[in-house]
């Protein structure tokens, strides 16, 4: 199963790298902001793939971590790019 | 009468398998579809059911383990953060003026 789990970590990994591509050429900002979010959820099941192989509860609570600050991340990236400001109400 | 453990085994590999196939699906999404709104559409729903699954298939392995709740809370955290990112994000484009991409002006990609 540890060889299983390898393989789909791996496979995860590759994919994570091919999204890169698009947080590399992707024409608007939003596309950059919506790959790297991508990019970080693939990463946290990488992470609790890693986490089950070595037996390291420690790794989950890194993935949770990683998850939270993904999504606090991508969501006041888009509030900024829809309203130009972080502070203050919604206009 | 199949052991407990095989049984296990197999439902984890299938639905890691599920999972890998929906992440693939999803960055062939984002790789290849023509404008934003298409790419966020097909990315973060196949990035939604492709981690809830695979997460799934790890709570299954891992048993009835202190870890396992924590496998489940990062469950319930990517099924409700990613649409929400999803929606959150086409809504600043469309707020800011991305206009969808319509077949009979393709140079407009």
């Amino acid at each position: 199963m540890e060889t299983f789990f390898w393989g789909v970590g791996i496979f995860l990994l590759v994919n994570a790298f091919a999204c890169l591509w698009r947080a590399s050429v992707g024409p608007t900002v939003v596309d950059r902001v919506l790959a790297v979010n991508i990019i970080g959820t693939k990463s946290l099941v990488v992470l609790t793939l890693l986490a089950l192989v070595f037996g390291r509860g420690m790794l989950l609570d890194v993935a949770l971590v990683y998850g939270l600050l993904n999504f606090v991340i991508t969501i006041s990236a888009g509030r900024f790019m829809e309203t130009g400001r972080l502070k203050g109400d919604w206009s | 009468m199949i052991p407990l453990v095989d049984i296990r085994d197999a439902v984890t590999v299938v639905l890691a398998v599920f999972g890998a196939f929906f992440f693939l699906v999803g960055t062939l999404g984002l790789l290849r579809l023509p404008d934003f709104f298409s790419r966020t559409h097909a990315a973060t729903k196949c990035d939604t059911v492709g981690a809830g699954s695979i997460l799934g298939a790890l709570a299954v392995y891992s048993g009835l383990d202190s870890s396992t709740w924590k496998v489940l809370a990062l469950v319930g955290l990517v099924l409700l953060s990613s649409p929400t990112v999803g929606h959150a994000l086409a809504r600043a484009a469309h707020r800011t003026g991305l206009k969808p991409w319509q077949a009979a002006k393709a140079e407009n990609r």
